[in-house]
Order: C-alpha cells, then sequence, then structure tokens
C-alpha cells in the first residue's frame, strides 16, 4: 500500500497548499501566567496563517466582549466554553490546529490561573515544545518559573520564551534583553536542549507570523517560522530498546492469535527474538501485521499486530522486550507525581495505578520529598494537594515493567485512579528503581479482611474447572502472573484435610482453584456453601487449553471489577 | 517540484486513532461506535478496520435515524454495512415522530432535542453500551475544542465541562460506575482537509451527496436545500437546478448545499483549501444563539 499520493491529480497551486516534501506533525503547548496573552497569541497565529474561517471570526467580532485593544479579540478564538468567555481567563487546555506547507501544527493552550496548572502538565505531556509567554511590563512571574519547571518535569527539551506586550513598552530592545538574560539565566538548571527569546505582541501580530520592522533591532525568525524549522529529530533517548506493550489480542478465529499494539521504541522484524514479561519466557516474531499488508520492519509509533512463532500465554498488559538492553522489573520504585485533584493524597491508601496498558494497584508508600515550586527547595510534606509536585516511592501490587520516563516516554509515564470516584488524581513520571527499598510497616495492627482485600485487589474466591487437563494449572498460572493470590489446591487429601484447606484458602482471601474432574460431587458441594457467592463452575469440553483458560480468566477478572 | 506528496501526518495521526481504538475495545464491557453516515465515519470505520484486523470491528454500529436523513444516506449506509460486515442497530425517537416532530413547527432546537439528542441517549440506554465512539472533530466547534478524546457522561448523559478529567499522555481512564459513560473521540486530532486527504489516500467509499453534480433545489434565505424528505416547498417557491454538493451531511431540512463544481476527490480538496468558512456553517442548528453547541453538549448531544 502506497503512502504517497500522486501529485499530478492535484493543481500546481494546491500542490503547493498540500506541501511538497513530507509534513510532520508538531505539538506545542501555551504556558505562562494568568493573562500573558497565551490565547490572544495562538488566536493571532491562527488568524494570521489563515487558520480561522471567516464565520468564526465574524462570531468573535460580533461577540458582547473584547477586552482587547484591537478591534478583535483573539483570545474569543480559543477560549470557546461560556465561562471563559464571561470571565476573561483560560480554564481549560483548547485544542487548535492549523497546518502550513511543511507542517501540521497541534497546539494545545494552556490556562495560567494557579488553580489550574494541572491543566499546563495536561497540555506539556505531549507536546515537544513550549512557547512560554512574559509579560513584558511584569517580567519573569513565579508562574512562568513554575511552568517552566514542569514543563522540564515532563520532558520538553525545547522552550521558546515569547516576551509579549512589547507595544506596551514601546519595542524596547533593552526591555526585551534583560527579561531574556533573567530567563536564560534561570532556566539553565533544566537542561532544555533549545531556549529561543523572541519579542512579540499578541495583539498587533509584531513576530508572530511575519517579522516585525518594529522590532528591527532582533533579527530572529517569527514564532511561525522557527516552529516550521525546528528540527524533530526521532525524539529518542531509548538507545533501540524494544518495547511493544501488548494492548489487545486479535483472535478472529481458533487460528489465529495476534498481539496488536503500539510499538513504544526499537524497532521490530519477523524473525527477532523477543521476551514476553511477565513470564520471561522467549520466542521469536512470526509477523508483523497491519491492514496495509505484512511489514518487514516496524518503528516506533506505528500501530502494529504481531505474531509469534510459539504459543504463549500473552495478554494485554504484558510487554514484549528485545533480549538486549530490558526494562527494569519492580514493584517499588521513584517517580515525580503531580497532584491533580482536590481530593488531597491519602499516603499508605491504594490507588489504581496505570501503566502503559496495564492498571494495577498501588500506594504512595513514602513522600520523599516536595518541591517548592518558587525556590525549588525539597522538603518533607504529609500529604500532597492539588497542583503539588513531590518525589515519592510507589509500591505496586504487582510489578511494572518499566523505564525512566527521561529515557523512554511511554514506559515511564502513570496516572494514578481513585478507586472510589474513579477520578485521575496524579499523574507519575517514573525515575529509576529504588537503591535499597525502605520496608516500613505502616501499622503494628493485625491485617482485618477488607485489608487483605485491598491489598490484594480480589476477594476469596472457589473456581471449580471440569475439562481437560491442564485448564485449570493454566488459569493459576496466569492469575498469579497477573497479581492475583490463587493457588490449585490438589485432590490427593484425605475428607478431614481437604476441608480444613479449602476453608484456610478462603480466610487467606485467595482464589482457590479445584480440578474438578476426578473430584466428588460432595466436595463441589462443600466448596460452594464455603464460598457461596463466589463460588464459580466452569464446565469446559471441547476448546483449547489456552482459550479455556483465558476465557475463565477474564470471566474472573469482571468478577473482581464488579 | 517534487513529485510525490507524502503526508506523514497522516500516518501519525491514524495510528493515534488506532491505538484509541483497540484501548477503548479493550477495557470497557460494552462499547458502541455512534455511524452518521457522513465523511468523518467513514473515515472512522476504516480506522476500526484497521485496528482489528484480521478480525473484525468488535463493536456494532448505532444509527440515531431522526426520519430526515437523505434517502441517498440510508442507501449508502446499508450497502456499505453490509459490505465491511458490520453490525447495525439503528434507533429513532418513534414515540417523538409520532407527535409530529418536525423542525417547522418544534423550531430545530427542540427537534434536534427530541430526534438526536433523547434519542441518542435511549438508543445508549436500550443497548446497555458504556462507551460510544464518536467521529467529532476539535477544530469543527469552539467548545469542541476544549473536549478529551474520553468525554465522561454522567448517568444521564451529561457532559461537564469544567469538571473533566485530566487526560496525559495516552493514559485514557476508561473507569466509570454503573450508569455512566464515556464518549470517545478517536478523530480528535483530525482536522477536515486531513479527513479529505485520507479519504483519498484510502479510497474510502463515501456518499455521492460529497460530490458536486446538477441538483434539483430550492433556495431559501441564503440556503440550497433540496426538496427531499421532510423539506416541503413554501407558497410561491420553485425548484431549479443547480450544480451544488454538501460539505457536510445531516437533515435534509436542517442541512444546505453549496455551489461546487467539485465533482472528485481532488476536487474537493482544492475547494477546501480555498475555503475561507466553515463546514458548519451550513448547518442550521449551530447559530441558535451564542455557545449553543455547548448547551447541547452539556445535555448529552454528541
Ligand atoms: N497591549 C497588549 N495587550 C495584550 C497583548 N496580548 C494580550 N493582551 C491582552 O492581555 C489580556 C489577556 O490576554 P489572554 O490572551 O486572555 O491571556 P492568557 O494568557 O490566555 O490568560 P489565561 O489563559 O487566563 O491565563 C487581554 O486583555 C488581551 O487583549 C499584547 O501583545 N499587547
Ligand atoms: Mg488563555
Amino acid at each position: 500500500m502506497a503512502t504517497t499520493a500522486n501529485v499530478s491529480v492535484f493543481t500546481p497551486v494546491a500542490a503547493m497548499h498540500l506541501g511538497g516534501a513530507s509534513r510532520k506533525l508538531l505539538r506545542f503547548t501555551t504556558a505562562g501566567s494568568v493573562d500573558d496573552g497565551k490565547s490572544t497569541l495562538i488566536g493571532r497565529l491562527l488568524y494570521d496563517s489563515q487558520g480561522i474561517y471567516e464565520d468564526q471570526l465574524a462570531s468573535v467580532r460580533a461577540s458582547r466582549i473584547n477586552r482587547s485593544p484591537g478591534a478583535i479579540d483573539f483570545s474569543l478564538l480559543t477560549d470557546g466554553l461560556r465561562a471563559e468567555r464571561e470571565q476573561g481567563i483560560t480554564i481549560d487546555v483548547a485544542y487548535r490546529y492549523f497546518s502550513t506547507p511543511r507542517r501540521k501544527f497541534i497546539i494545545a493552550d494552556t490556562p495560567g490561573h494557579e488553580q489550574y496548572t494541572r491543566n499546563m502538565a495536561t497540555g506539556a505531556s505531549t507536546a515537544d515544545v513550549a512557547v512560554i509567554l512574559i509579560d513584558a511590563t511584569k517580567g519573569l512571574l513565579p508562574q512562568s518559573r513554575r511552568h517552566a519547571y514542569i514543563a522540564s518535569l515532563l520532558g520538553i527539551r525545547h522552550i521558546v520564551a515569547a516576551i509579549n506586550k512589547m507595544d506596551l513598552v514601546g519595542y524596547s530592545q533593552s526591555v526585551f534583553e534583560n527579561i531574556a538574560q533573567h530567563f536564560n539565566e534561570y532556566a539553565e538548571t533544566f537542561e532544555f536542549e533549545t531556549i529561543y527569546p523572541l519579542p512579540v505582541s499578541a495583539v498587533g501580530g509584531d513576530n508572530v507570523v511575519r517579522r516585525s520592522q518594529r522590532t528591527a533591532w532582533f533579527d530572529g525568525p517569527a514564532l511561525l517560522t522557527y516552529l516550521e524549522e525546528l528540527p524533530l529529530e526521532e525524539d529518542d533517548a531509548s538507545d533501540g530498546a524494544v518495547r511493544f506493550p501488548v494492548q489487545y489480542v486479535v483472535r478472529p478465529d481458533a487460528r489465529f492469535r495476534g498481539f496488536a499494539g503500539e510499538l513504544a521504541s526499537g524497532t521490530l522484524h519477523p524473525g527477532d527474538a523477543v521476551i514476553a514479561l511477565p513470564s520471561g519466557r522467549k520466542t521469536r516474531i512470526k509477523s508483523i501485521i497491519t491492514y496495509d499488508g505484512e511489514l518487514d520492519e516496524a518503528r516506533p509509533g506505528e500501530a502494529i499486530t504481531v505474531t509469534l512463532e510459539d504459543e504463549l500465554d500473552t495478554s494485554r498488559g504484558d510487554l514484549l522486550t528485545g533480549e538486549e538492553k530490558p526494562p527494569s522489573v519492580s514493584r517499588t520504585f521513584s517517580a515525580s507525581l503531580v497532584w491533580m485533584h482536590e481530593k488531597p493524597l491519602e499516603p499508605g491508601a491504594y490507588y489504581l495505578l496505570k501503566h502503559t496498558t496495564r492498571t494495577v494497584r498501588a500506594r504512595v508508600k513514602r513522600l520523599l520529598s516536595r518541591v517548592d515550586i518558587h525556590t525549588f527547595a525539597e522538603f518533607p510534606a504529609e500529604t500532597l494537594h492539588m497542583n503539588d509536585i513531590a518525589k515519592v516511592e510507589i509500591e505496586a501490587t504487582l510489578p511494572l515493567f518499566f523505564d525512566p520516563y527521561r529515557r523512554i516516554r511511554t514506559l515511564g509515564s502513570l496516572i494514578l485512579i481513585d478507586p472510589v470516584s474513579n477520578a485521575t488524581v496524579a499523574a507519575g513520571m517514573i525515575d529509576g528503581t529504588l537503591e535499597k527499598s525502605i520496608h516500613q510497616p505502616l501499622s503494628s495492627a493485625a491485617i482485618t479482611p477488607a485489608e487483605r482485600q485491598q491489598i490484594f485487589g480480589h476477594r476469596a474466591a472457589a473456581v471449580w474447572i471440569t475439562g481437560p487437563a491442564g485448564i485449570a494449572e493454566s488459569v493459576e498460572r496466569s492469575l498469579l502472573e497477573q497479581g492475583w493470590r490463587a493457588h490449585l489446591l490438589g485432590s490427593e487429601f484425605s475428607e478431614g484435610e481437604w476441608r480444613g484447606a479449602a476453608r484456610a484458602l478462603r480466610d487467606a482471601g485467595m482464589v482457590a482453584i479445584f480440578s474438578g474432574a476426578g473430584e466428588k460431587n460432595h466436595r463441589r458441594d462443600h466448596a460452594s456453601q464455603l464460598f457461596s457467592d463466589n463460588f464459580f463452575a466452569f464446565d469446559e469440553q471441547e476448546e483449547s487449553v489456552t482459550d479455556a483458560a483465558a476465557r475463565i480468566v477474564s470471566t474472573l477478572r469482571k468478577w473482581r471489577e464488579g | 517540484m517534487l513529485d510525490k506528496i507524502q503526508f506523514d501526518h497522516l500516518k501519525m495521526l491514524e495510528a493515534e486513532s488506532i491505538f484509541i481504538f483497540r484501548e477503548a475495545a479493550a477495557e470497557f464491557a460494552r462499547p458502541v461506535m455512534l455511524y452518521s453516515i457522513g465523511k468523518d465515519s467513514s473515515v472512522m470505520l476504516r480506522l476500526a478496520q484497521k485496528a482489528f484486523y484480521p478480525g473484525k470491528i468488535p463493536f456494532p454500529l448505532l444509527h440515531i435515524d431522526t426520519s430526515y436523513k437523505f434517502p441517498e444516506m440510508i442507501e449508502f449506509r446499508d450497502w456499505y454495512v453490509k459490505q465491511i460486515g458490520a453490525e447495525l442497530i439503528v434507533h429513532t425517537n418513534r414515540k417523538a415522530l409520532a407527535d409530529g416532530a418536525n423542525p417547522y413547527t418544534l423550531g430545530t432546537k427542540a427537534c434536534c432535542g427530541f430526534l438526536k439528542t433523547r434519542a441518542l441517549l435511549d438508543g445508549l440506554a436500550e443497548g446497555g453500551f458504556d462507551a460510544a465512539f464518536g467521529g467529532a472533530r476539535r477544530d469543527e466547534e469552539k467548545s469542541r475544542a476544549k473536549e478529551r478524546v474520553y468525554s465522561f457522561r454522567d448517568s444521564l448523559g451529561q457532559w461537564d465541562p469544567k469538571n473533566q478529567r485530566p487526560e496525559l499522555w495516552k493514559l485514557y481512564n476508561s473507569r466509570h460506575h454503573a450508569g455512566e459513560s464515556i464518549r470517545i473521540f478517536p478523530l480528535s486530532n483530525w482536522s477536515e482537509l486531513d479527513i479529505w486527504l485520507y479519504i483519498h489516500k484510502e479510497n474510502i467509499p463515501i456518499v455521492p451527496l460529497y460530490y458536486a453534480k446538477e441538483r434539483e433545489a430550492v433556495v431559501r434565505g441564503g440556503s440550497i436545500l433540496l426538496p427531499q424528505s421532510g423539506v416541503r416547498l413554501l407558497p410561491g417557491e420553485k425548484t431549479q437546478r443547480i450544480q451544488c454538493r454538501m460539505r457536510s451531511l445531516g437533515c435534509v431540512p436542517c442541512t444546505g448545499a453549496i455551489r461546487s463544481e467539485a465533482d472528485t476527490l481532488p476536487r474537493i480538496i482544492e475547494e477546501l483549501i480555498s475555503f475561507r468558512r466553515s463546514e458548519r456553517e451550513n448547518r442550521v442548528i449551530d447559530h441558535d444563539e451564542e455557545g449553543s453547541m455547548e448547551l447541547k453538549k452539556r445535555e448529552g448531544y454528541f
């Protein structure tokens, strides 16, 4: 399947507009203090690069609100919510788009208000470049610094320091140079790859799309030109490490089993040796399948489906990696956390943690330090409130396979979800494994059944399996690999022993598995009484062992989710 | 002049949409795809095919039929769904229609309320769907620019724009309580031009109404309407032959055609480049009042 369209079907003018060379995506985010002019700048950029339709412009012109000194309040082009227009501030991220023959741009216009700092982090999480605005009349404010810090934390490597409202300082070169120098000094510690200070007036359009006569003393390119020309070299610190999180198992019929997902890093070829985690089993890539044909090579960011040489019990949440440069595998690790919810962090309480395609239970075991975003000093903290940033130690109930965020973003990013409200409460960037993990019980009280359930992530249950040999074993293995507490109880016991063992498993909160074929009916009745509502019987006759086991596990997973 | 145009950005958009489809299919118990028959739906369908290939699309399509759709749309829908072997559910608010719901007597706002919003909420509830894919793009309208890829709806289907979940990286949060649901927009980052370039590159079938042709039409208040199902001629109105096409598809009474010569995909794309007005302008519903789309969305509209 060709990925190119023949230009001859377009007229030369259209072809020029569509772009002569390959057009790539560039994602950037705005940042800065409230009222620095972020939304106005984006509106102006869209307007001057013709990314605005006349009817949309007419509705802005006709609006009752205009807080700008000009005829058009450009901020209204991105502040799309009623509340935003009424209050004259940005509340939530707006995503806007425009393209030039050279690039397609995805812009996240974020709020400057401190209360919405988390939304700035959201916009920054996917950005290649941050445009940090600084009001020329005010100089560098704490919020601009804070945003530079968050941008660096989220791994943004390119910064444009847009010193705005130059019209209000008479386009003064010395004002610009003062602030630029200030910013450079300040940002030095963050190790950005490029910093581009630029004088602009969002309202007047100076140096936005075209270089301005009014800043003749400045010889750099205008904002748009800069963004069009910024080299987007493969943003890859992974050093070729292969990471393929399994997202979805494609099973059109019993003969085909493909593992679908997006290649997070490295390259894959048919024949490559891979290791499946958590099982650690080794196999080879048989084929790389897409709707448009099989591939000889898959590259990072591509959506593919792979088949494997050996039949492994692999499912969503597993990770295929290369033999070399393996990821870290650990239940505990350190991370930087941005707290995003009004309800503060409950240290020690269990949250759901989503990492790649895997969701596990986890808790913030220790708060190593909270970062003061004014002085960047780190100091101890008891909890985290909305917009707080901290270094923490996280403990999950089962191992994660990860890389430091700095190295591979996809393998180092996570979110925390409140298991009761389901709200996304925090975003995290993994730093690495802990040198030496400090195991410290939080309390000396005996574990209650409720605590046990919270730690295990499930209640006690009995799974009674009748069918071909191997299914029960396979279910036990999968459950353990996926972090369950499960045990397959043998049938070699005397009646009294068997009953005692079954009860102990129940009291221990385990998933007790029984291979029912050779068992007596009264044992089944007994187990059913013992576990009452959480007794599940499966009668598997024809199917393959792998299929049957996968189905049983998925039924149990649904039960666990409620 | 180079002899090839490469659209690398389309490959990136495609991969992102496929990721979203797979993620949702894996995490939701019962997802459904809202199929509106338009160009965006056509692209969504192709992306879903790609996401699950060589398997079939693992969820049904749901069409909310107001009964005022263009007959060519329904014909296309039935042909195409059969062609790709997808499962289609059609839901209509029969009760409202029996009570005589139409845009003329109710006004467009109330009519949409009954035949689209209400019908959609009922259709989703009837099927027990906990997630619904929609083809909305953020570049369509200002309140859409604010919406997440996973747009959370409470048990009444309502959107709360001031209280959206933060959405970082590609870590989508699919958790919800019984009765709540999530609308998912895999085309969030696509523009109208991207959609057309992709249709061209992939040879995706679309409803013929998108191509310019001489059609029997009536000019009313600056709009070009096609006198088909639901549109009656007013006293004194006469139809005429106009070379025109649809830029977006909706209900016959509320969707205007544009004068156009663009009868092939490259011509449509060229025409689009020259446009200075948005595609939604030909929709009557968005202009009812300032911020009307946001209000509709809060109530459960897609
Ligand atoms: N004189 C002058 N005023 C400007 C300029 N840019 C923005 N403004 C004004 O500054 C005010 C704030 O602009 P916005 O674009 O809403 O600021 P913002 O940074 O998006 O604000 P938040 O998103 O709420 O943080 C408005 O009244 C603008 O008209 C400029 O270059 N010159
Ligand atoms: Mg703003």
